[in-house]
């Protein structure tokens, strides 16, 4: 295993830019979110979460797609440019490198989203292991080891060294372009120490052992059924905050902006909390807010499982301390769970 | 705190039983101590009912359809959502027949989110003893000065006094002179290219979420403007940095008289905008030019921005001070 001082660091920052747009978790007046790196960037490591997950990456918030040309009645539409930047991003969590898979269902299962293709294929990911894990965490629940998760090339933070390991083609190949940066260290058994102690803390948080029994294509209507969802979403302010922080949520519009010459098409990031998320010419198909807040969960825990076999849920517990009503997929997971059933 | 908690409960409880009222509105105890939530309780459900350092949330906006329903509702408030309330009751918007309002003090309430700020991660739980408070984590006790972590609506505390109420628990309080423009006066002395800096730097962190929007008390409309996708200006996205402007300074304009400085938005903001900046220059300016002014104070005066006088002074009459 390679390391680097973490005083070197902007220098193996410099370097990967050199050929590569790098986003990482960059402090913007205290808040840190993945942003492309400059040098001179306030880069923060240590903060545990950044507010925006790492999606905007590969699925950025907004994304032109096309435009077209409007000359009386003549209408030329412009090609399409695909994102042909060669991208690095660097300190993902576990959860969020988790994300990417289920977000490759999303967009590359059966017809495949060019955008997103392009981005994913172009893009090298650096995971970094979650020394401090919060009391919100609950990516065990999932399978996820936030203590060695996977990534192109895995990296952890022990006693002023970060410590740096390929796991495939693309790792190696990132690593040789910076590998004259790091020395050689024989601390194998100093990050192995790092992960276990990693793991006991996170056996020992609170939400670390959530039950998601009972979460499937076969107690599907149960689940809708439950006389639950009015409590639970009583108080659903129906923002799209748990929406946009969250690593999975992948649905999206698109909408067309008008410019002066003709028309920008564009896609952006939709909440299903929104009253006009899905309206289509015969209205909306869910009108209330509890529909709105009852769909969400049941994408993440019941549809998404049923159609892909895992939940579309990485327990990185953003939405647990961002929601401004403090409602969550956790309080969703204990009403409705096996724990707690309906009479 | 725990004294007031279960005065709460106990008062909620009899109202429920003698039928004086039917629901309850207040807050639910969550999993942590900061992740209590507004609800509404029946008799069933009232022992989860809480009041802690963290109930930030103003409950006023959902009496716009919590009054609709049948049957009274007792709701729960601090002395600064007292103002919202009224403003509410003078749009319109809330049936005060079927709502019974008690009073409870406030001693400001606690921001989630400052702790970072502090290091202090994993919050297994938090006990405050006068200006301190200490945290339990994960990684051991931290103690901060209270303030430090407190709500910025909490910092600009309007006062103990509540402008409405049918009852109330505890003494009630004075109105408190805040130095609640300080920060606005900040701006106005900044060139317009600083002040567009500022302003820029902290617009564009936002992602369009709308939660300052929807938990606004003043935010009422049944249909926001930028929901229609018949506006032509219905955008989920900031499509450019013109944008990121407009959603903003179009519903600070939109509050503007209305605002009570309730605080709600800086509140919800997943990315720390100081949004309540915006309506505080306008309510600075509007004390300059037709009085002192504060919406919700009661339910009766109108709102410089919906009255004309004769002595009204024209907008070519200041100079650039306001004055």
């Amino acid at each position: 295993m390679m390391k680097i001082s973490v005083k070197n660091l902007p220098e193996l920052y410099a370097k990967i830019a050199e050929e590569n747009s790098l986003y990482i978790p960059i402090n913007n007046k205290g808040n840190v979110n993945f942003k492309k790196w400059e040098q001179g960037a306030l880069v923060d490591l240590d903060r545990l979460k950044t507010v925006k997950s790492a999606k905007d990456v590969f699925f950025p918030q907004s994304q032109d797609l096309v435009n077209f040309e409007v000359n009386g009645k003549e209408i030329k539409v412009g090609e399409q440019v695909l994102p042909t930047d060669k991208q690095v991003i660097f300190g993902v969590r576990g959860c969020d490198a988790k994300s990417f898979e289920i977000l490759d269902m999303a967009f590359l299962e059966d017809f495949g989203d060019k955008f997103y293709e392009a981005r994913r294929e172009n893009t090298t990911i650096i995971t970094l292991a979650c020394g401090r894990p919060d009391e919100a965490c609950f990516c065990k629940v999932y399978g996820i080891d936030a203590a060695d998760p996977k990534g192109d090339i895995t990296t952890w933070i022990v006693d002023g060294y970060l410590y740096w390991m390929p796991n495939n083609d693309k790792g190696y190949d990132l690593t040789a372009k910076v590998k004259d940066l790091f020395a050689l260290g024989n601390d194998d058994d100093k990050v192995e120490a790092y992960k276990t102690e990693i793991r006991s803390i996170i056996d020992k948080l609170p939400y670390s052992h959530l039950n998601l029994k009972g979460f499937d294509a076969e107690h599907l209507m149960e689940k809708f059924d439950s006389k639950k969802w009015n409590e639970l979403s009583e108080a659903c302010l129906g923002c799209g905050t748990c929406t946009f922080v969250c690593p999975t949520c992948q649905c999206y519009d698109i909408k067309d902006f008008k410019t002066n010459k003709g028309v920008e098409r564009f896609r952006c990031w939709d909440s299903c909390m929104f009253s006009d998320f899905t309206k289509c010419a015969h209205g909306n198909p869910r009108t209330t807010q509890l529909q709105r807040f009852r769909q969400r969960f049941m994408h993440k825990l019941v549809y998404f499982h049923s159609n892909h076999g895992v939940y579309s849920c990485v327990g990185c517990g953003r939405c647990v301390q961002k929601c401004p009503s403090m409602l969550n997929i956790v309080k969703v997971i204990k009403a409705l769970g096996e724990d707690n059933k309906d009479e | 705190m725990q004294k007031i908690s279960a005065e709460m409960k106990k008062r909620a409880s009899e109202l429920l039983a003698s039928g004086e009222v039917s629901r309850v509105i207040g807050w639910a105890e969550g999993d942590f101590c900061y992740d209590c939530s507004p609800a509404t309780f029946t008799a069933e459900n009232i022992d989860k009912l809480v009041y802690t350092d963290f109930c930030g949330a103003n409950l006023s906006k959902y009496l716009i359809k919590e009054s609709k329903k049948e049957g009274k509702i007792l709701v729960f408030l601090k002395p600064c959502d007292t103002y919202s309330f009224n403003q509410l009751i003078q749009e319109h918007r809330i049936v005060r027949e079927n709502i019974y309002v008690i009073g409870i003090p406030c001693d400001g309430k606690l921001d989630y989110d400052k702790f970072k700020f502090f290091d202090i991660e994993g919050v297994l739980g938090a006990e405050s003893n006068g200006n301190e408070l200490t945290v339990d984590t994960i990684y051991g006790k931290k103690t901060v000065n209270k303030e430090e972590v407190m709500l910025e609506k909490c910092l600009c505390c309007k006062g103990k006094k509540h402008m409405v109420y049918d009852e109330l628990i505890g003494e009630e309080g004075e109105l408190k002179e805040s130095s609640r423009f300080s920060m606005v006066e900040k701006l106005e002395a900044m060139t317009e290219d600083e002040r567009y800096a500022f302003w820029q730097g902290e617009l564009s962190k936002c992602i369009r979420c709308n939660a300052c929007r929807n938990v606004c008390p003043a935010c009422s409309c049944e249909n926001c403007v930028f929901d229609n996708p018949e506006s032509n200006i219905a955008s989920k996205a900031n499509a450019n940095e013109f944008e990121e402007k407009l959603f903003h300074i179009i519903r600070a304009w939109h509050v503007a008289g209305r605002c009570t400085d309730c605080g709600e938005c800086s509140r919800v903001c997943p990315q720390n905008i100081p949004l309540h900046l915006l309506n505080r220059k306008f309510i600075k300016d509007m004390n300059t030019f037709y009085g002192e002014y504060q919406a919700g104070e009661d339910t009766e005066t109108r709102a410089p921005l919906n009255s004309y006088k004769l002595n009204d002074r024209e907008a070519y009459e200041f100079d650039k001070e306001g004055k």
